[in-house]
């Protein structure tokens, strides 16, 4: 039964959602993006805001997140660790962790 | 439109559906349900501030028998005089004002898995859907001959931070300059791996100080350690001639301490006679986890990787160093971190709703001085149900480092522990 309303509900609802590509899932949903990205606060805080020595990531864009990790990964920048962190992405990965610290306040 | 898997993407259309103003029940909200978590420790008290995160509709009691928590992270640091103990002390206000979470300041005592109960201490009983279980490790009392709770009032472990750091550090201050600090380290498995050798790095850093003439011994059950190279590297350029490693099939295997005498009794070869002896002894998953079986033969909790559920009681979840956690070390990062992959674990099951592929982390600095540090990281993916680093990814510092590389990681050491502080109890 909960299968068949999902089913009803992308035909109602699911048009708007494919339009606008809001950065991030509704409230009620635990995306994939979400389980990767909480994972970074232990270095970078809460939602990416950090009280001490490490960068905050909270309020940069997604394209400036994928752009530094993409470049951690690839070595082109220099970091500590970053580096060893980034290589365990994939890009579609990174392009979803991006988006949701793009997205939040 | 590459940026969502197809997953995602129906996820995404599913979510907006059971939030639109079509006049249908809201799916998301049909169930909620009340989770207990017994220790407000790296993995406790993470699991219940990412419970509320994740959805504030649950309902979160969280049994801790401390009123405050004092980290091991950074405990080493106080023994080297960097710190006070107030900087590895957190309070729980926050979890409680802020993220709305009932603290219990009590112990539990038992756990009834067919009722669903905890009984505590103090007489009360709560009665749960899901129960977290994270009480971090306790010690195998006379597992090393002589090593018992009484001796540990002479002979220090500091393996759980708060009176016994304080007690370590004293005797570090009483110690005559020339004196000999033994420390020993116990085979694999146990908290935090790289931390006895840590614990030396900042002893020897406060004896450099004030009393220049000491001598640091660690005699170690284990022929390796973690991040060996490093260290050693490190020991020499700070501290030579003050550290001396024995390796287990060199003589650092022990039978036996007398704490009364402060005498180490190694399986063969003389006995040594420490002026300061700290003991980091056997260890096993917290007591609670014992009694309410949720261990194995040798003492520790198997577990369902991907959602911490325990494979020997359902409903109750396993976290952190009590955990088989497959490839992924007894660290307060690994705790937390599980902790949020548990707490989605729980929040879809009491959903019914599809659980997002899990992914872990942890990454351990030491401080080898207070301006040199070392780390190792990893990235953690489920692999044929086992907690796995992903290849290619993770790894320690480079060997051949420059001073500033190493200043940097002591700075980030320093702002890991910020950032993971606020992050659990913040
Ligand atoms: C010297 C040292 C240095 C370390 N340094 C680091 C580091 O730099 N980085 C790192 O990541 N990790 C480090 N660690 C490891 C880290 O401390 C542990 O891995 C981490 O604390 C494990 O989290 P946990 O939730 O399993 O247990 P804990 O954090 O120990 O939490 C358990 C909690 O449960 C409570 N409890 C237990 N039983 C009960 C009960 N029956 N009822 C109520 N409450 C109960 C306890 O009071 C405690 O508060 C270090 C450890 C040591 C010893
Ligand atoms: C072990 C701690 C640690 C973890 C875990 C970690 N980071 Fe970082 N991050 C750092 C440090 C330290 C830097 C500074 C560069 C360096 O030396 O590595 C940094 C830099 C960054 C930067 C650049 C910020 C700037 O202003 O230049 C971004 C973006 C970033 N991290 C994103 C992430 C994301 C996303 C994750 C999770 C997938 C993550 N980090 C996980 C420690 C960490």
């Amino acid at each position: 039964m909960q299968q068949r309303f999902t089913y009803l509900t992308v035909t109602l609802a699911g048009l708007a959602g494919w339009l606008t590509l809001a950065p991030v899932a509704p409230a009620d949903e635990i995306t994939r993006g979400e389980m990767l990205s909480v994972s970074c606060a232990g270095c970078h805080g809460t939602d990416g805001k950090s009280p001490g020595s490490i960068p905050s990531i909270a309020g940069k864009s997604a394209d400036t997140i994928e752009t530094a990790l993409k470049e951690f990964r690839s070595g082109q920048r220099e970091s500590t660790v970053m580096g060893r962190h980034a290589k365990g992405y994939t890009d579609e990965e990174i392009k979803l962790i991006a988006a949701y610290f793009g997205s939040v306040k | 439109m590459g940026t969502y898997s197809r997953r995602d993407f129906i996820k995404l259309i599913g979510a907006a559906g059971a939030t639109s103003a079509v006049g249908w029940p809201l799916i998301a909200q049909a169930k909620r349900g009340h989770v207990v978590i017994i220790g407000g420790g790296f993995g406790g008290a993470s699991c219940a501030k990412y419970l509320r995160k994740l959805d504030p509709g649950i309902k979160v009691t969280l049994v801790e028998r401390e009123k405050e928590f004092v980290t091991c992270p950074f405990s080493n640091a106080v023994l080297g005089g960097l710190y006070d103990m107030g900087f590895i002390t957190h309070s729980y206000d926050a979890l409680r004002q802020r993220w709305d979470i009932k603290i219990v300041h009590d112990t539990a005592v038992a756990i009834d898995a067919a009722a669903r109960k905890v009984k505590l201490a103090g007489g009360k009983t709560l009665k749960y859907d899901r129960l977290v279980v994270s009480p971090g490790i306790d010690i195998r009392w006379n597992a090393l001959k002589g090593y018992d709770e009484a001796a540990s009032e002479l002979a220090p472990h500091a393996w759980q931070a708060g009176p016994q750091t304080v007690l370590l550090r004293k005797q570090l201050e009483a110690m005559k300059d020339g004196g000999v600090v033994v420390i020993t380290s116990p085979a694999n498995p146990y908290r935090c791996p790289p931390g006895p050798y840590e614990r030396a790095c900042m002893i020897a850093h406060y004896l450099k100080q004030k009393k220049p003439r000491s001598k640091v011994i660690i005699l170690d059950a284990k022929d390796g350690f973690a991040k060996q190279g490093l260290f050693i590297d490190g020991w020499k350029q700070l501290y030579p001639g003050m550290i001396e490693w024995v390796k287990g099939t060199d003589g650092g295997m022990i039978d036996r301490v007398d704490a009364k005498t402060k005498t180490v009794y190694p399986t063969f070869g003389d006995p040594v006679k420490a002026d300061v002896l700290n003991v980091v002894p056997p260890q096993s998953a917290g007591a609670i986890a014992l009694k309410a079986g949720l261990a194995n033969k040798d003492g520790w909790c198997p577990i369902d990787q991907k959602t911490f559920e325990s494979t020997l009681h359902k409903d109750i979840y396993v976290l952190g160093d009590a955990a088989i956690a497959g490839k992924m070390p007894k660290s307060g990062y690994a705790a937390s971190s599980q902790a949020k992959v548990c707490a989605a674990a729980i929040i879809t099951s009491l959903r019914g709703a599809n659980m997002p592929d899990p992914s872990y982390v942890n990454t351990c600095y030491s401080l080898v001085g207070p301006d040199y540090a070392i780390s190792v990281a990893a990235v953690y993916r489920l692999q044929e149900g086992q907690i796995s680093g992903v290849k290619g990814a993770g790894g320690v510092s480079p060997k051949d480092a420059d001073p500033a590389f190493r200043r940097k990681e002591a700075s980030y050491a320093v702002g890991w522990y910020k950032s993971i502080s606020a992050d659990i109890w913040g």
